[in-house]
């Protein structure tokens, strides 16, 4: 059976001056958690965008191959690929203040995803939206179908746009940044919610963050995108325990460990920023900011595979 | 919401005090009234009998409060010269006008709200360019010009439509038309930029990743924010076309308000002059409190939490 997910060499560029992905890979399982993590900028929205066909006027999207449950997304039109986004595909945001249409009602906006894809009643629609609400811990739902957006909290619009993910029971749940707008407390409550939905329901679940906390807790699987690449990609024990790419190797050393740092010890940097890279670029983007570059740097860059389960992008040997 | 309205209430009776305040000081300054009621050939005891006559010859501020009270109390006064009640005339010919002002409203949304949805959909594009260009050459054209083009292109060359009077609804189309123009403009503009600004939005980005249609995202989802600015403006206009009809009245002899202002304006008729500035100053606040009201039902945060 094929994967639930397949996004082979995906490149999406802008104008076609900006390359914003550059032949990045991703593969997510049935009921797999996959975290895609990197620097703001290194493209890991405009992944899931693109995956989605959300992407901006303006921006060109070509995959060698790029496929939901082994059909192929880039071959189909906006109408076959609207029949599925919402519906066995689904995606939530890292604005949740602004997401929600501020016209409509909470019931009417989760009612109406629902009655698009499925032959409901409008009836049976609000059911499932109150069944829904409930299930992402918001108490007295039928009070809350009737409210509009503004009348909610942060973290509340956030759960309101998980339960209108599921309205239509996906099979593969796309969180671009979920938690990040939100403040620590509910960060954490949201992402338990995920976590424990996507146990629940089996959901494949492409998570991207900046966070490796986020991470270390939720991930089945890791990929580690820099400058559209996706460098190293991983099971998450084996990516924290052995990681072979020195930006991911320098992206774990900005995260503090308790006992493993010393008290007074300073953290971990990586200097310089994201370079942004435009057609035409050869060999490895990192480095520039990397302690082990060399004149072979420039050229294209092999990829390695460390295990059978993990590979990554650098001339250095595994 | 009821403070809302009781807010914009008391609004609404500063402006009519405003207006009419102005309406009588401004009639009073354009010379005595009593030497152009009585007519040239009049002699000077004809013209005191006429000042008595219509109470002229008292001071002015208590002219004005009686005007005033009368007015509050819907009593607009007797015309000088069609020697009827001011509201009765008014009331004759105030189906007219607004018949127009809504005749060219509806034809101003019907052009100007799918002109600015494309527009925005097509944005930067050639399209986009000449919605624009065509809305520009709307603006730049005299309402008194473009009626008489209509008149003899439409009138008199082809046929299609009546050139003047009232008689059946085709004689409204060419005013219609004409008035319409001026609005079509800015509705455009501001239709474009709403639906360009609603497009761009987080909420247009979930409805797109819920799958919904198309004609689902644009007009359920987009054009219900973007309305919000155009309905306000709507309102607007349509006080203008209503209070600024005048133009089109004469152009094609449709006797309405409009008409009967000018001809109230050269005959010195000051009470027929006064009610009239005073009714569509009434109006025009009443309009822009209907669009707040719309605004109000179609965005909930508007209506408080």
């Amino acid at each position: 059976m094929s994967a639930l997910l397949e996004v082979d060499r995906l490149e999406v560029n802008f104008g076609g001056r900006v390359s914003a992905v550059r032949g990045a890979s991703v593969t997510v399982e049935r009921g797999e958690t996959h975290c895609l993590v990197g620097e703001s900028g290194c493209g890991k929205s405009v992944t899931a965008l693109a995956v989605m066909n959300l992407l901006a006027r303006g921006a060109r999207r070509s995959a060698k191959r790029l496929a939901f449950e082994g059909q192929d997304l880039t071959g189909l039109s906006d109408a076959g690929m609207a029949q599925l986004r919402g519906n066995a595909m689904a995606m939530i945001f890292q604005e949740p203040m602004t997401s929600l249409n501020p016209a409509y009602t909470v019931g009417s906006q989760m009612t109406e995803v629902l009655r698009r894809h499925k032959k409901t009643s409008q009836r049976a629609a609000t059911d499932r939206a109150a069944d829904l609400l409930a299930r992402v811990g918001i108490t007295a739902p039928g009070l809350r179908l009737g409210q509009f957006p503004h009348q909610l909290s942060g973290g509340l619009r956030q759960r309101v746009m998980i339960a209108m993910a599921l309205m239509c029971d996906p099979k593969l749940l796309i969180a671009d940044e979920p938690t990040t707008a939100l403040d620590v407390t509910v960060q954490a409550q949201i992402l338990r919610l995920l976590a424990g939905l996507q146990r629940d329901l089996g959901l494949g679940m492409l998570l991207i963050t900046h966070d490796l906390g986020i991470v270390a807790r939720v991930a089945h699987r890791v990929s580690v995108m820099y400058a559209g690449e996706v460098v190293e990609s991983a099971p998450t024990a084996e990516l924290f325990a052995n990681p072979k790419h020195p930006y991911t190797q320098g992206l774990l050393r900005c995260v503090p460990v308790p006992g493993k740092i010393k008290r007074d010890e300073p953290l971990g940097s990586i200097p310089g920023t994201v370079p942004r890279i435009g057609p035409g670029f050869e060999g490895c983007a990192f480095r520039e900011r990397c302690d082990f570059a060399d004149a072979t740097c420039i050229h294209t860059i092999p990829r390695h595979a460390a295990s059978a389960a993990h590979d990554f992008l650098c001339r250095l040997p595994a | 919401m009821l403070q809302f309205l009781v807010r914009r209430l008391i609004v609404a009776i500063l402006v009519a005090a405003t207006v009419m305040t102005l309406a009588f000081i401004l009639t009073r300054l354009s010379g005595d009234l009593a030497i152009s009621i009585a007519g040239p050939n009049a002699t000077q005891a004809d013209v005191e009998a006429v000042r008595k006559a219509y109470g002229l010859d008292r001071p002015l501020t208590v002219q004005f409060f009686d005007w005033v009270g009368r007015a509050a109390t819907g009593d607009l006064g007797e015309s000088y010269f069609f020697k009827t009640k001011v509201s009765k005339l008014i009331g004759e010919r105030m189906p007219i006008t607004i018949t127009l002002g809504l005749t060219g409203l509806v034809i101003a949304l019907v052009v100007s709200l799918p002109l600015g949805i494309l527009a925005a959909v097509r944005e930067n594009t050639v399209l986009d360019r000449v919605v624009q260009m065509v809305a520009l050459l709307g603006q730049a054209m005299p309402s008194f010009w473009l009626g008489l083009i209509l008149m003899i292109t439409l009138g008199l060359q082809l046929g299609w439509l009546p050139i003047s009077g009232t008689g059946s609804w085709q004689h409204y189309v060419m005013p219609g038309i004409v008035l319409a123009f001026s609005a079509i403009p800015a509705i455009t503009r501001l239709t474009r930029a709403g639906m360009i600004q609603a497009m761009g939005s987080d909420y247009i980005r979930t409805a797109r990743a819920k799958g919904l249609s198309r004609a689902s995202i644009l007009l359920k989802h987009a054009l219900r924010n973007a309305a919000i600015p155009v309905v306000a403006i709507a309102a607007v206009q349509l006080g203008f076309m209503l209070g600024g009809s005048i133009v089109i009245e004469q152009v094609f002899a449709l006797h309405g308000v409009g008409f009967l202002a000018w001809e109230s304006i050269g005959k010195n008729d000051f009470p027929v002059v006064q009610a009239v500035v005073l009714v569509l100053a009434v109006i025009y606040v009443a309009l822009t409190m209907l669009a707040d009201l719309m605004n109000a039902v179609l965005d909930p945060r508007l209506r408080g939490p």
